[in-house]
C-alpha cells in the first residue's frame, strides 16, 4: 500500500503539469470569443490543478525515490488517470455523452488511437476540436518519451533492445539525469516537426484551425480529424501528399531524427534497420496495393489507385487511423493487409503502435537462427541487429512479448464475441485498438465510428487501448500476485 | 650488427634465431626467464630477464649503443612504449615493433616520429594470413610470393601427372606458351636441389619455383599442373588472430565455416564476424566434420595453436573428403615430416613471418627477403645502385655478374615492368632485383655483391 501511495504523490504532480495543457483550447477559445466554453475549460483546469495538489499534499509523507516497481504503477496510473480528467470539458460541453464514451474519446486520443464515438465533428465548438487532437498530439510526446527514455530501463518485452539501439545521447543507461536531458532532445525534435508539419498543411490548403488539429493528430499517428468524412473532407491531392509525408516521419524512431537534425545528414536514417525495413515494407506494399486495386478495376486509373492506397495505407501502416475514401469497400485483401501492417510497420521511439518493427525483425531473424540450428547443430550464431550482438535474453523477451501480444488480440476478440459482435467487427476492432490505429472493418469500418458499440464493448476497446499502447507488460505485470508481493 | 630483441615468443626467437646464424650481437629479453634459459641452451646470444618497457631494463640490455631495437613482445603498448623510450632516451637508430591491433595499423600517424618514432611495423597474423589468402586463390600452388607490390610474383607448384610441362624439357615451356614471359627459378626433385637447364626434363613429383609477373600466375600454373576447379569451400578450425583474420578476409568471397572449441570465443567470433558459419566443437571431431560435409570442403585449415591438434584434424579431413588441407605447424622438425604427405601444405608461421622482419635487418637495400622450402633456400628482392664502376651488378648484362653458384637472377622490375632474368638483359641503376638462393648460405654473398663499394659515396 505504502508503494501506492508514493506513486500517488508523483501522480499528483503529473496531473498538476498536465492541466498546462488547457492553455491551448482556453486560448483558442479566447480566439474564437466563446465565452462559456472559455468557462468550461478554466473550470476543468481549475479541477486538473485542484485533484493533483490535493493527492500530492496528502500524499506528501510518503514522498520518496521510485523505484521500477512503481514505475510500472506510476506509468498505468498516468495513462488511466489523465484522460479521465481530460473527459471533463467533453463532459461539461457535450450534451447526453456518457463518462463510458467520453472515457473512450479521451483514451483514445491519449493512446493516440484515433478512434471516435462522436458524431458531428464539423459542428463541434473549435476549442473542443482542438482539445481532441491535442490529447493525440501529448498522448504521442508522452508515448516517445515513454518508450525511448523511461520503457527500456523497465526493461519490457526487449525495449532494452531499442535502446542499445539508438546511437549516440541515449546509449547511458543511468537513471537520472540523462532521462531528462533525452527527453528534452526528442520534445524540441517532436515540437519542431511539428510546426513544420503546420506550416506545409496550411501552404497546402487548410484553414490555420484545421492545420493545428491535423498536424496534432498525424505527428502523434493519432488519426482525429475535424470532419466525419476525415482527410476525404479536403478531396486534395496535396493535403494527402503532405499528410504522408509527415505520417512516415512520424513512425520512424525520433531519436533517428534527433541524430539526423544534429549531424546535418540522411545518411543517418541509412544506419537505423528499423527506419529501412519500415519504409521499404510501407512504399512497396502502396504500389502493390495500387496495383492490386488497379488489376481489380477498383479504380480505372493506375493514378488514382495509387493516391487513394497510398493515403490510406499510410494512414493505417502508421496507425494513424485517417481515411480519404471508403477503403472497406475494397477487395478484402488491401484492408486486412493494412490491418497487418499496422500491427508491425511502426519503429520504436516513434508514436506508432503495435509490436514495432524492432521486434518483428527480431522474430524474422529467430526464425532463420532457427533454421540454421536444424541445418548445423553446432553452430554459433547470435542475432545481429545492425551488426550488434542481440543477447538471447531479449530475445526471450521480444518472444514473450509476441505471445502475450497475440494472446491479448484472442481473448479480447472472444470478449467482444460472446458481447454478440460480429467476427470481422470484433477482430479489427480489437486489432486497431490494441495496435492503437483507430477504425477498424465492418461496423467500426472507416464509414463509421465506435458509436454503435454498447457500454460493455466500449470498455473493452479501451482497455484494449490501454493495454497496446503500453506495451502489454507494463499493464499486465499489475495483475501478478507477485507484483504486489514485498 | 648490435640487436637488442624485447620478447622471446615465437617470432623472438626465430628472429634470433636467425640472426645469431648471420654473425650479428643479440640481447633478447623477456620477463619470462624460462623462455630465456631455453633460448640461451640452444644459441649463442644474451639473455635479459625483465619488462622490456622499463628503461632500466633496457640499459642494462646495453641499448646505448644497439644499431636496432626489435620489439616483438605479445603486448603491442609495450613494444610501442620501448620503441618510444629507444627513440627519445637513447637514439637507437631503426625501431622495428610487432603490432597486431587493427586499431594502430589503421592510424599511421601513431607510428611517426612525433608519436611512437617506430620505423616498420610488422604484424605476423596478418603476413600469415595473406599468405594463407594467396594459397586459396591458386589451389594449384605450394607457395605463392610476392614482389615489388605484388607486381611479380614466385609461386611454387608441384608438377603432377596430366600438366601439360611434366615429361618435357623446359625449354618447351617457351615454344608453348610463346606470349607468356616466365622463368623457372629452381627444381627441387625428391629433396635436392636442381639447378634448371633448357634441357632440364620435368618430372612427375617435382617441385618447381617459377618467377613471373603476378597476372600471370595462373597460365603457368596450368602449365605444371592440371587446372583445379577453383576453391569455394573453406572450412577454418581454431578461431584464434589467424583464423579470425582468415575468415574475414575471405568470408564475403568464400564459403567460410570455422570451428572453435571455446564456446565464449565462439560467440565473440559470431558476432564480429557477418557471412561466415561459426560453429562450436573439436577440431579432431570426425562427426563434426561429417555433420559439416567435410568431402565437399575445398580448403581444410588447421589453424589452432596445438601443433599435434593441427596435424590430427588436417590427417581427419583429408581423410573425410577434403581436397586440399593446410595446417599450421610451429615445430620445424614436423613440417619437413609432414610435407607433401597426406597434408598438402604443412606451415610454418614462423617461416612465413621472418622474411619481412629479415628484411629490414639485412644490409645492402633489401627489399624482401622470402624463405623457401622451411628456410633451406630465399628468395629476396635487392635494389640496384651505382653504376658499373661503384657497383659490381650496375651496368651489367645479367650475365657478366659474378653470382655465386646457386643463386639466380629470377627477374627483374623496372617501373612497372617486369622483366624475366636472361642472360642478355642489361641490369640499370634503381632495377629490383629477385634473385633465388637455393642454399642460404650464399646469402651474404649475394647481399655483398649487390653492395655499393665505398667509392660510391
Amino acid at each position: 500500500m505504502r508503494r501506492a501511495l508514493t506513486v500517488i504523490h508523483a501522480l499528483g504532480l503529473m496531473l498538476v503539469v498536465f492541466s498546462v495543457a488547457y492553455v491551448i483550447p482556453v486560448a483558442t477559445a479566447l480566439i474564437y470569443a466563446d465565452g462559456t466554453l472559455l468557462l468550461d475549460f478554466l473550470l476543468a483546469m481549475v479541477w486538473t490543478v485542484a485533484a493533483g495538489v490535493l493527492m500530492w499534499m496528502l500524499t506528501r509523507r510518503h514522498k520518496g525515490e521510485l523505484s521500477i516497481r512503481h514505475g510500472y504503477l506510476l506509468v498505468v496510473t498516468m495513462w488511466t488517470a489523465m484522460p479521465v480528467f481530460a473527459t471533463i470539458p467533453l463532459l461539461l460541453v457535450i450534451p447526453d455523452l456518457s463518462f463510458t464514451d467520453a472515457y473512450f474519446e479521451t483514451m483514445s486520443g491519449m493512446t493516440t488511437t484515433g478512434a471516435t464515438v462522436l458524431t458531428g465533428l464539423d459542428t463541434l465548438p473549435p476549442a473542443i476540436n482542438i482539445w481532441r487532437h491535442e490529447l493525440n498530439w501529448l498522448g504521442g510526446l508522452g508515448i516517445i518519451v515513454l518508450a525511448v527514455a523511461v520503457l527500456p530501463l523497465l526493461g519490457i518485452g526487449g525495449r532494452q533492445l531499442f535502446k542499445a539501439e539508438t546511437p549516440g545521447p541515449m546509449k547511458e543507461s543511468a537513471l537520472t539525469p540523462r532521462i531528462a536531458d533525452t527527453a528534452r532532445s526528442l520534445w524540441v525534435v517532436y515540437v519542431a516537426i511539428t510546426l513544420a508539419c503546420i506550416g506545409a498543411l496550411k501552404w497546402a490548403g487548410m484553414d490555420w484551425l484545421d492545420a493545428v488539429c491535423h498536424a496534432f493528430s498525424a505527428m502523434g499517428l493519432g488519426g482525429f480529424s475535424t470532419h466525419d468524412a476525415s482527410v476525404g473532407y479536403f478531396n486534395s491531392p496535396l493535403i494527402e501528399f503532405v499528410m504522408i509525408v509527415f505520417m512516415l516521419l512520424a513512425v520512424l524512431n525520433f531519436s533517428t531524427h534527433f541524430l539526423a537534425l544534429r549531424a546535418k545528414s540522411l545518411r543517418v536514417y541509412l544506419h537505423d534497420a528499423e527506419a529501412v525495413a519500415s519504409l521499404v515494407l510501407i512504399l512497396s506494399s502502396c504500389f502493390g496495393i495500387a496495383f492490386f486495386l488497379w488489376w481489380n478495376d477498383v479504380y480505372p486509373e493506375f493514378l488514382t489507385a495509387l493516391r487513394h492506397a497510398s493515403f490510406n495505407l499510410v494512414s493505417i501502416a502508421t496507425s494513424s487511423g485517417y481515411a480519404s475514401v471508403d477503403y472497406a469497400q475494397w477487395p478484402i485483401f488491401a484492408p486486412l493487409w493494412m490491418m497487418f501492417l499496422t500491427a508491425i510497420a511502426a519503429s520504436s521511439g516513434s508514436t506508432g503502435g503495435g509490436i514495432k518493427m524492432m521486434r518483428t525483425l527480431v522474430l524474422v531473424k529467430q526464425a532463420g537462427r532457427e533454421f540454421l540450428r536444424l541445418l548445423h547443430p553446432a553452430v554459433v550464431n547470435p542475432m545481429k541487429i545492425g551488426g550488434h550482438v542481440v543477447p538471447n535474453s531479449i530475445v526471450f523477451a521480444v518472444l514473450g512479448f509476441i505471445f502475450l501480444y497475440f494472446m491479448t488480440i484472442v481473448t479480447l476478440t472472444f470478449v467482444l464475441l460472446i458481447s454478440g459482435m460480429d467476427f470481422i467487427s470484433a477482430f479489427t476492432a480489437v486489432l486497431a485498438s490494441v495496435n492503437n490505429c483507430g477504425p477498424g472493418l465492418g461496423t467500426v469500418g472507416p464509414a463509421s465510428n465506435y458509436q454503435g458499440l454498447t457500454d460493455f464493448q466500449t470498455w473493452v476497446c479501451t482497455f484494449g487501448m490501454l493495454v497496446g499502447r503500453l506495451e502489454i507488460f507494463t499493464v499486465l505485470i499489475l495483475f501478478t500476485p507477485h507484483f504486489w508481493r514485498r | 650488427m648490435k640487436i637488442l630483441i624485447l620478447g622471446a615468443g615465437q617470432v623472438g626467437s626465430t628472429v634470433a634465431e636467425s640472426l645469431v646464424g648471420e654473425a650479428n650481437d643479440i640481447t633478447v629479453v623477456d620477463s619470462d626467464g624460462d623462455k630465456l634459459r631455453q633460448l640461451q641452451e640452444r644459441l649463442d646470444l644474451r639473455t635479459l630477464t625483465g619488462n622490456a618497457a622499463h628503461p632500466s631494463v633496457l640499459e642494462q640490455a646495453g641499448i646505448a649503443d644497439a644499431d636496432m631495437l626489435l620489439a616483438v613482445t605479445q603486448s603491442d603498448e609495450v613494444n610501442l612504449v620501448a620503441c618510444k623510450l629507444a627513440a627519445t632516451l637513447y637514439n637507437t637508430p631503426t625501431r622495428i615493433a610487432r603490432i597486431r591491433a587493427t586499431d594502430y595499423l589503421e592510424r599511421p600517424e601513431v607510428f611517426s616520429a612525433d608519436n611512437f618514432c617506430v620505423d616498420f611495423s610488422i604484424c605476423p597474423e596478418q603476413i600469415l594470413t595473406e599468405y594463407i589468402v594467396k594459397l586459396i586463390e591458386f589451389p594449384e600452388a605450394l607457395q605463392v610470393q610476392r614482389f615489388s607490390q605484388g607486381k611479380a610474383a614466385l609461386a611454387a607448384v608441384r608438377a603432377i601427372e596430366g600438366g601439360p610441362l611434366v615429361g618435357k624439357p623446359l625449354s618447351f615451356l617457351r615454344t608453348h606458351m610463346p606470349q607468356i614471359e616466365t622463368r623457372v627459378a629452381a627444381i627441387f626433385r625428391k629433396d635436392g636441389p636442381l639447378i634448371p637447364e633448357g634441357n632440364t626434363v620435368i618430372e612427375e613429383g617435382d617441385e618447381i619455383f617459377f618467377i613471373a609477373a603476378t597476372g600471370n600466375i595462373r597460365s603457368v600454373l596450368n602449365e605444371m599442373h592440371r587446372m583445379d576447379k577453383p576453391n569455394k569451400r573453406v572450412m577454418i578450425v581454431g578461431g584464434g588472430n589467424i583464423g579470425r583474420r582468415l575468415a574475414k578476409t575471405l568470408e564475403n568471397d568464400y564459403q567460410v565455416k570455422l570451428i572453435e572449441h571455446n564456446k565464449k570465443s565462439c560467440e565473440r567470433l559470431a558476432g564480429e564476424l557477418t557471412n561466415t558459419l561459426v560453429l562450436n566443437g573439436d577440431g579432431t571431431d570426425e562427426k563434426l566434420m561429417q555433420q559439416e560435409h567435410i568431402d565437399e570442403i575445398d580448403v581444410f585449415c588447421a589453424l589452432t595453436n596445438d601443433d599435434e591438434n593441427n596435424i590430427m584434424s588436417s590427417l581427419l579431413a583429408k581423410q573425410g573428403g577434403a581436397r586440399k588441407v593446410i595446417a599450421l605447424i610451429n615445430r620445424s622438425a614436423y613440417v619437413d615430416l609432414l610435407q607433401g604427405g597426406k597434408i598438402d601444405i604443412a606451415l610454418s608461421p614462423a617461416q612465413v613471418t621472418i622474411g619481412s622482419l629479415l628484411a629490414y635487418v639485412r644490409q645492402g637495400d633489401v627489399v624482401a627477403v622470402h624463405s623457401l622450402r622451411r628456410g633451406a633456400a630465399e628468395a629476396l628482392e635487392l635494389v640496384v645502385h651505382g653504376d658499373r664502376l661503384s657497383s659490381r651488378v650496375a651496368g651489367r648484362l645479367i650475365g657478366e655478374i659474378d653470382l655465386p653458384k646457386g643463386a639466380t637472377i629470377g627477374a627483374i622490375v623496372r617501373g612497372d615492368q617486369v622483366i624475366m632474368g636472361h642472360r642478355d638483359v642489361l641490369i640499370e641503376a634503381e632495377d629490383h632485383v629477385i634473385v633465388f638462393v637455393i642454399n642460404k648460405a650464399m646469402v651474404k654473398k649475394v647481399e655483398k655483391l649487390f653492395q655499393v663499394s665505398v667509392g660510391f659515396f
